[in-house]
């Protein structure tokens, strides 16, 4: 993730710009509703919580027609195989919310059979605690979210293919 | 060529199986040959963890359970320790934990008849009813400080007394809350797409129902009364006067017509235990280190699932020896390959709609 | 003050019908926190059952318990014990049934009296190990085929 720091030709800064501001308005979630928390997203997308304010309205049952994975809920052994194939079925650029406990580190099962957070399966840019974040706090999450997309640079990826992830 | 049968998998990964619940179907052209459900994919270890857990630190993983009424699980595990102890909790907080358990009820059958409607195509209802459900939640924020897992009942009692501002939203809701399930059943019962789509859809036989274990709405869509709060009753249900909702058909519009009745019926309840409400203790004292005598016991509520159950036994130590629930959606998803041989593939969705399981019950 | 059998009629009942036909098949009747339990030999659990079932109305299985107990293989040889929680509806009448299980020993499958227990007996094969014979199809139901171990077993650690 490139802070900024080296100067840029103004076109490419101003590319960077709408690009990312087409981004992060228009985000489709692939929602892996896996647990409790898939209710408190889809509270979220309701109408008194509305994600349609932030242009995620558009949960997407494919994957390969979204691009941003909120993993909701708890991540079973059984399960990762499936959430890594989801996550390579992803088009470029994606990004991947871990939403809730769970998510995060495992939650409060440190038993045999659950993943101790989705991040060693998939790799992740927003961690959002909680049990179950409530629907503010998963939108305050998504806020930040927009920012890190905000301040990332798209174009940079034409010159070098590497350069949004190493993961 | 001529293709026969093809076997079909929908998930874990599927918007309408409510869930990681993943089904291995075999169909001839559309028609339902043979369904398998594979489960496991939430299954999180709970009664291992329990295992290593006090009493109490078992109340809030029991939320995690049936995540749509997490009230029920608790009340259904608290019931059965309490029986394990022989302790008797003061009337006001047996009618303080009817109400939640009732508003809880509430919440769920909306959600689901949310969750229905939206895999059938209705998806106006999905946002109705989650904007009702929004309501009884804040009441629960209101009350406990959680919206979802709510840990509402706890040994011994319940952790707060209702007041006024908490019974002031309780009365708003019971005035309110008919109205928009009018609203609701407006758009469903008598719309075209929704009966033919429901109407003799997934039908099974009373005695099929009870040789497969089915409890709840969907045993009462087929004609069996049995409703635990009716014959075993607990918290003092037997003070309040209810119906218990039978429909004869056993398909899914009768479940349907069966869950929307209960609603009403919940507000029934809900208004007199508010109404009958007697000053006193909302909980006993519990020892801070509890330890049970060795003992086991097996108790089960109405939830809005089904027959929900747990069996605990105790060996002395303040950590139980086994705990085992008993997980309505788990014994009803056994029944979805009977209830849906012989029918059409997309008719698949809107049966495992009505069954209403949760995998967080189901996986454990 | 503790609760008598004689004080719930029905349950008496039970117990008694049960010793009547099975005498010396029922090893242990017991009658704690208002629920009786009967401990019968394996070898006489499908009759047992079939007789609750068909003579006695209880036509719901409302639930299948297993249990590992260590200790208790060195003092009778036998880890492990499966409860069938049985239901009559109506008439709210409950009873629990009691097999001690040995490491390795299998155990008849009662799907053939209670179709419920198809699932119930899978669950518990996943998590202890024991086997049902006639089962019609006994395989793990929560975890991976390819899983090692029966988690809820005593000596199973919690991380796996």
């Amino acid at each position: 993730m490139t802070d900024g720091t080296e100067r840029q030709p103004f076109i490419l800064t101003r590319a960077d710009h709408l690009i990312t501001w087409a981004q992060k308005n228009s985000l489709w979630p692939f929602g892996s509703g896996l647990a409790c928390c898939a209710i408190e997203m889809i509270a979220t997308a309701a109408a008194r919580y509305d994600i349609a304010r932030f242009g995620m309205e558009l949960f997407r049952a494919s994957p390969r027609q979204a691009d941003l994975f909120i993993v909701a809920g708890t991540v079973t052994r059984k399960m990762a195989p499936s959430i890594r194939r989801l996550w390579e079925q992803m088009a470029d650029p994606k990004w991947v919310v871990a939403m809730g406990n769970c998510a995060v580190s495992g939650g409060p099962f440190p038993t045999y059979s659950v993943v101790q957070g989705v991040d060693q399966v998939i790799p992740v840019d927003v961690h959002i605690a909680g049990c179950p974040p409530t629907p503010q706090g998963l939108l305050h999450g998504l806020m930040i979210l927009q920012q890190k997309i905000a301040a990332s640079h798209p174009t940079q990826e034409i010159f070098d293919p590497h350069a949004r992830r190493t993961g | 060529m001529a293709f026969k049968e093809i076997e079909l998998n929908m998930g874990p990964q599927h918007p309408s199986t409510h869930g990681v619940l993943r089904l291995k179907l075999s169909v001839d052209n559309e028609v339902v040959l043979a369904i398998e459900p594979v489960i496991g994919y939430l299954h999180r270890g709970m009664e291992k963890l329990w295992e290593s857990l006090t009493y109490r630190q078992i109340v809030p993983l029991t939320d995690r359970l049936d995540y749509l009424a997490a009230v029920s699980n608790n009340l259904a595990y608290v019931l059965a320790v309490e029986k394990l102890m022989g302790l008797e909790v003061p009337p006001r907080a047996r009618y303080i934990r009817v109400i939640l358990a009732e508003l809880q009820r509430l919440a769920s059958h909306l959600a689901w008849v949310g969750f229905m409607a939206n895999d059938i195509g209705a998806m106006t209802v999905l946002l109705y009813s989650f904007e009702d459900r929004e309501d009884i939640l804040d009441i629960f924020e209101a009350y406990v400080g959680a919206r979802l897992t709510v840990h509402g009942v706890r040994i011994g009692g319940v952790p707060f007394d209702l007041d006024e501002q908490v019974i002031g939203m309780i009365r708003r809701v019971l005035d309110e809350t008919p109205k928009k399930v009018a609203d609701i059943e407006k758009l469903l019962n008598d719309n075209r797409i929704w009966l033919h789509r429901t109407r003799g859809v997934g039908v099974i036989s009373a005695a099929d129902a009870l040789g497969l274990g089915l409890t709840g709405p969907a045993l009462r869509a087929t004609g069996v009364a049995w409703d635990i709060r009716r014959d075993l009753p607990y918290s003092s249900y037997e003070d309040f006067e209810f119906d218990v909702p039978v429909r004869p058909g056993g398909d899914v519009y009768d479940r349907y017509l069966v869950r929307m009745e209960e609603i009403r019926q919940s507000l029934r309840i809900v208004r007199q235990a508010l109404g009958r409400l007697r000053p006193g203790e909302h909980r006993v004292k519990v020892p801070r280190v509890l330890k049970i005598p060795a003992g086991e016991v097996f108790h089960t509520i109405e939830a809005p699932k089904g027959e929900l159950g747990f069996y605990i036994r105790s060996n002395g130590t303040d950590k139980p020896e086994r705990v085992k629930m008993k997980s309505p959606s788990f014994i009803n998803l056994q029944s979805l390959e009977r209830m849906s041989k012989g029918y059409l593939f997309s008719d698949v969705v809107g049966i495992l709609g009505s069954l209403d399981i949760v995998l967080g019950e189901i996986d454990k | 003050m503790p609760e008598e059998l004689a004080d719930f009629p029905a349950l008496e009942h039970i117990a008694g019908s049960l010793q009547d036909r099975f005498g010396e098949a029922i090893a242990e009747t017991s009658f704690e926190k208002r629920e009786l339990a009967v401990k019968v030999r394996t070898a006489d659990l499908l009759a047992v059952l079939e007789f609750l079932r068909s003579g006695l109305g209880f036509n719901a299985l409302n639930d299948m318990i297993g249990l590992d107990h260590p200790p208790r293989a060195e003092e009778t040889g036998k880890r492990f014990s499966i409860l069938y929680q049985l239901y009559k509806f109506p008439g709210g009448l409950r009873v629990r049934v009691v097999i001690d299980v040995d490491e390795g020993e299998p155990v008849p499958s009662v799907t053939s009296i209670y179709r419920s227990a198809d699932w119930a007996e899978r669950e518990i094969f996943d998590m202890f190990g024991i086997r049902f014979s006639g089962h019609p199809g006994l395989r793990r139901i929560y975890l991976p085929d390819d899983f090692e171990g029966h988690p809820l077993r005593k000596d199973f650690p919690l991380g796996g």
